[in-house]
């Protein structure tokens, strides 16, 4: 036994560490160096939600029910999984439209309704009652097992540690949660000391677990080696020993739900993942180090409860503090204070957050309504920044004493892990309103409002009444039904038994909710606010910064400011009015009220008294011109319309830039082509110029180069007729001009045609001519006169390339497959590689200076256009050195209806 | 002694117009077919004009220019460049390129030779 | 224009359905067997190892989509002050 004094002395000491911690947080923030600005700190933080339920009740839950202490912890695990997609999405939802509570976030989701605010206000206080009790009730507990006995019984009440330990834990709320009057802002120092406390329960219960596993025994192995002796022992570790059925599994399932539910929905929970997150990416690494840190602070509770039952016999309720009494039996003093204060830092830690979270929604959404509704007050002047304060003080105060007040009334008659799930499942009603926000824009107030009502009163009736009728406040009969009506008994509501009350209460108050909630929604129509404020959860990622705002109307800039003052401070108004200057460029004496001022100035009051008291303050300095639905649509229309607009234009921008670039090149193209024409139209131009002027000059000619010049002449004029018609041709068949007379066409015979023309060419280089033509070839369907022109240039240009005196072409025609295949083969000097992607581009003459065949450059590229509007293609197949040879194919249909 | 004028220029038709032009005003006429003969005969033969076609195969006209126009051993060389393509730019190019004169096809043989009379004066 | 980093969510709804599944009746009977692991009995053993596994798996989609992680993070994520 330790000696009160030591265990009180630790205690208070450790609470002044706690106020250093939270103090140094503060400091730091102050100096723009967050300590909580760093994903660690955050998931630490997270871990508020072990409380001393978790610290003492876990290890008694599985003293008597072995592995079922865990669905708690495994539901978390399972929400994180999710964390980046919801969690992400409520951070910056609360961000946007600066939410500072559960019920906040509720209440401006649907229309900013102060009455939904009220109402999950009451929800929560209500059901987070039982749960702080549960604290005091813990570290009360813990007391009495570390000093010996029962320290305060029978003593007055003024002697009653337990009560002076509330009021410490308020005192240090209301300093540290309390510091600043705009909720948005973060509690830098109460986040420090309550990531400090989960390192330090975190660090205890491993050292308990550490000294009862190897200390005391020899591993984990050895516990279960002995408790292996022992049956009631062994039967806790498998499901089967302890009757396991099938709608085991369904409590199971539940446990599971619940608390994956209850770990976004509790208040203290909110308060540290939503209103406190600096910034968004730090849920990246929180939500897998925050169940690594559930992972491992339950790791040894198995150990450590079979532990004590084999130590101290069948443990029975005093399990639950098997932490301390077992190094406490063992004579480890030291290590058992340790583990006292492990505790006190989860109690210590939910009830700090806890009493910050709820004092903000009964300031906001209870108080303040009811001050704002009495109109004295709202027309009153002044700067209420302290008042507010005071409210939320007292607020802090209230929910404490009224915690202690069920812990001594209601305390005594349930273990540790029941009144933690009475708070589960009453917090677990908001779950259909705030997750079915988030991403149904058809949900509506009457929806929410009724689902939230009907599943809290059956959650009251299923689980919070018998709880008070076990305690003794309501005669015992009430649980076989009210008015001895049995189908009406709160824990087999219409003969639903087997199942265990908290399974029970969860399936019938869920079911009560989700059914009002979507039932309602989907009958009635949402009021045109609560089609804006739906807009803007559901799409708050997809609107970023350019969110329409819903308000029109008539406001004077000066009431607005005072408005402003009165909540946030003259200081703090001031300078929101000035960056609001800053921002739309106009001077600070200029501003109008226009809706973006008017929401700025409701968001910032909104951090300070909720949405839903915003709301009702705004309306009171400006004339509003009611929005109708029909408006809402067409904000939101126009604010999409604005989106699409944007998009189209960039779309738009970046096609009409592609066009640009083509153009561009189309005309380099063109250029090019203009250029080359008139080179290839000069060139034989200033022959004919160049000697017709010197023949005129010079009277004294020979006549044999008078002969000799005239022939040049004749030649070049031959070439620039050829040229301009070839280059009409081209364009002709470039731009779709060209006349086609497709009909059926006996490929075979324009070979032979062709080559006649050609003969001529032919003997004058010298060349033989090879034909390889089948018997028959199907006939095509194709223009006779153009497909001439193509093999006639074909023919010419080999006859161009090949050797003088010894030349050879190779003329072959062959059916392949669905085609015709044409190929003209020579023995001339073949074409590079690195030329022949060019060879049917314009004016690609091949050839050697000064030897270059008589041509214009366009015979091959006009051959490409003829066939290519034939359906065909052609090609070139060649080595240097080992001639070229030209194909075209085309198919046996013919050119579909050209 | 009569001065040594080379014709640089792939059209044996204008070679043949300019050659007789040149020969009947007394000049010694030289002739490349190519860019790289070109270049070979200025170095070899240092005639006083070159008559530089500036679409050639081989090394162009204007590479020709630039050549000749980097050699301190090639200077004193006159180059009167000729070309059938127009353009501005193109034109630019030649000058740019160190020609002396710049004459576009098709061309009076009357002003060409009283331009080639000028420069070698 | 929502930037699109961070785990894809396929992935991360995928890892929680097999989660839900893994942690549930009826596989709950799979692990529910007497037998044990490295002497300790299989069902706590299993269920503490699927729930470590999930928080690898968790940190390791994590790490590969959520690149350079918070410390580089735009300021347009941080929380208003």
């Amino acid at each position: 036994m330790i000696q009160p004094g030591l265990v009180l002395g630790v205690s208070f000491g450790y609470l002044l560490l706690l106020v250093a911690v939270a103090a140094h947080g503060d400091r730091r923030a102050g100096q723009g160096r967050s300590l909580i600005d760093n994903s660690f700190v955050y998931a630490l933080s997270w871990g508020v939600y072990c409380s001393a339920w978790t610290y003492f009740g876990s290890v008694g839950r599985a003293a008597s029910g072995g592995v079922w202490f865990l669905p708690i912890y495994l539901g978390p695990m399972l929400a994180m999984l999710l964390a980046w997609l919801v969690l992400r999405k409520m951070v910056r939802i609360a961000r946007s439209y600066r939410i500072t509570s559960i019920a906040d976030f509720i209440a401006s989701r649907y229309g900013k309704s102060p009455l939904l605010a009220a109402l999950v206000t009451l929800i929560t206080v209500v059901g987070i009652l039982p749960y702080i009790a549960l604290q005091l009730k813990a570290v009360s507990a813990g007391y009495e097992a570390l000093t010996g006995g029962p320290g305060q019984d029978g003593a007055a009440w003024w002697r009653d540690g337990t009560l002076y330990m509330a009021l410490s834990l308020a005192g240090f709320a209301v300093v540290f949660g309390t510091r600043h009057l705009d909720l948005s802002e973060r509690h830098e120092g109460m986040v420090a000391a309550i990531a400090f406390e989960s390192a330090v329960k975190l660090a205890a219960f491993l050292a308990v677990g550490v000294f009862v596993t190897y200390g005391l025994f020899g591993g984990m192995g050895d516990i279960w080696a002995r408790a292996q002796a022992q049956p009631q022992i062994a039967d806790l570790l498998s499901l089967d020993g302890q009757g396991f059925q099938g709608f085991h599994g369904a409590q199971w399932f539940t446990l599971t739900l619940l608390s994956m539910l209850s770990v976004l929905m509790l208040p203290r929970q909110f308060q540290m993942m939503v209103v406190e997150c600096v910034n968004e990416r730090h849920i990246l690494r929180a939500s897998w180090l925050f169940p690594a840190y559930l992972l491992l602070i339950n790791i040894f509770v198995l150990p450590i409860a079979i532990g004590g039952m084999l130590i101290f016999g069948d443990g029975g309720a005093g399990a639950e503090s098997y932490v301390l009494t077992l190094p406490l039996s063992q004579g480890a003093v030291w290590l058992a204070l340790l583990a006292y204060i492990g505790g006190l830092s989860a109690a210590t830690g939910m009830i700090i957050v806890e009493t910050v979270a709820v004092s903000t929604m009964v300031c906001n959404d209870l108080v303040m309504p009811a001050l704002l509704g009495s109109g004295r007050f709202a027309r009153k002047g002044g700067d209420l920044t302290r008042l507010l304060l005071n409210i939320r003080r007292a607020a802090i105060l209230l929910v404490l004493l009224l915690g202690y007040l069920y812990f001594h009334v209601a305390g005594e008659a349930y273990a540790l892990v029941s009144i933690g799930l009475i708070s589960f499942a009453a917090v677990a009603q908001f779950a259909p309103a705030l997750l079915g926000g988030m991403y149904w824009r058809g949900a509506t107030r009457a929806g929410a409002l009724g689902g939230l009502l009907g599943g809290s009163l059956v959650w009251a009736y299923t689980l919070m009444l018998p709880s008070l009728a076990r305690s003794g406040w309501i005669g015992a009969g009430f649980l076989d039904g009210p008015m001895g009506l049995g189908f009406l008994a709160p824990q087999r509501l219409f003969g639903m038994a087997g199942f265990d009350e908290l399974t029970h209460s969860l399936f019938w108050s869920l079911l009560v909710n989700v059914a009002l909630y979507v039932g309602l929604s989907l009958r009635g129509r949402a009021s045109a606010r609560e089609a804006s404020q739906a807009l803007l959860f559901v799409e708050v990622f997809e609107r970023g910064q350019a969110q329409p705002v819903f308000w029109r109307g008539r406001a004077r800039p000066e009431d607005l400011r005072r408005l402003a003052g009165r909540f946030l401070g003259a200081a703090r108004a001031e300078a929101l009015f000035r960056d609001h200057a800053r921002e739309t460029g106009t001077a600070l004496d200029n501003l109008t009220a226009d809706a973006r001022l008017v929401d700025r100035v409701e968001r910032q009051i909104a951090g300070a008294i909720g949405t839903a008291s915003a709301r009702v303050m705004v309306e009171s300095v400006a004339q509003e011109e009611p929005l109708s639905l029909g408006d809402v649509l067409e904000i939101i229309d126009e604010a999409s319309q604005v989106r699409i607009y944007a998009r189209e234009l960039e779309e738009a921008t970046v096609e009409l830039r592609a066009a640009n670039e083509k153009l561009k090149s189309l005309d380099q193209l063109k250029d090019d082509f203009m250029s080359s024409v008139t080179h290839e139209l000069r060139t034989p131009l200033t022959s004919i110029r160049a000697l017709t002027e010197l023949m005129l000059d010079t009277p004294d000619i020979q006549p044999h180069e008078r002969k000799e010049f005239l022939a040049i002449i004749l030649s070049e004029s031959e070439r620039l007729s050829r040229l301009v018609n070839q280059v009409l041709d081209l364009a002709k068949i470039e731009s779709g001009m060209a006349e086609w007379h497709n009909t059926d066409v006996d490929l075979k015979a324009l070979i032979v045609a062709a080559l006649r023309a050609t003969a001529e060419l032919f003997r004058e280089r010298g060349a033989e001519v090879v034909l390889d033509l089948p018997d028959q070839v199907p006939l095509l369907l194709a223009d006779p006169d153009r497909l001439t022109q193509v093999l006639v240039n074909l023919l010419s240009n080999a006859a161009k390339f090949v050797p003088e005196g010894r030349g050879r072409v190779q003329v072959a025609l062959r059916e392949q497959g669905s085609e015709l295949v044409v190929t003209v083969c020579d023995n001339g000097p073949g074409v590079a590689p690195q030329d022949q992607a060019g060879v049917f581009d314009k004016f690609r003459q091949g050839g050697e200076a000064g030897n270059r065949p008589q041509g214009t450059g366009l015979g091959l590229p006009i051959s490409r256009q003829i066939i290519a509007n034939l359906g065909g293609r052609i090609w070139l197949d060649s080595q240097p050195g080992r001639g070229a040879c030209f194909g075209f194919a085309l198919p046996k249909g013919g050119a579909d209806g050209r | 002694m009569a001065d040594r004028v080379l014709i640089a220029d792939d059209e044996p038709n204008i070679v043949v117009s300019l050659s007789f032009m040149l020969k009947r005003e007394g000049y010694e006429v030289l002739v490349a077919p190519d860019g790289t003969q070109a270049l070979a005969a200025i170095r070899a033969e240092r005639p006083r004009l070159v008559l530089l076609d500036a679409a050639m195969p081989g090394l162009s006209g204007f590479e020709v220019c630039e050549a000749v126009r980097a050699d301190p051993g090639l200077s004193g060389i006159r180059i009167l460049m000729l070309t059938a393509k127009g353009r501005d730019t193109d034109i630019a190019r030649g000058m740019g390129a160190g020609a002396d004169a710049y004459v576009t096809k098709p061309f009076s043989t009357r002003d060409l030779i009283a331009r080639i009379r000028e420069m070698l004066a | 224009m929502r930037r699109r980093d961070g785990p894809p969510a396929q992935v991360l709804l995928a890892l929680c359905g097999a989660g839900f599944l893994l942690f549930n009746f009826p596989m709950l009977l799979v692990w529910d067997q007497p037998l044990t692991v490295l002497g300790l009995p299989l069902l706590p053993v299993a269920l503490f190892a699927i729930w470590a596994g999930l928080v690898a798996a968790l940190a390791w989609v994590s790490a590969r989509r959520g690149g350079r992680g918070a410390k580089d993070a735009p300021d347009d994520n941080k929380v208003d002050r």
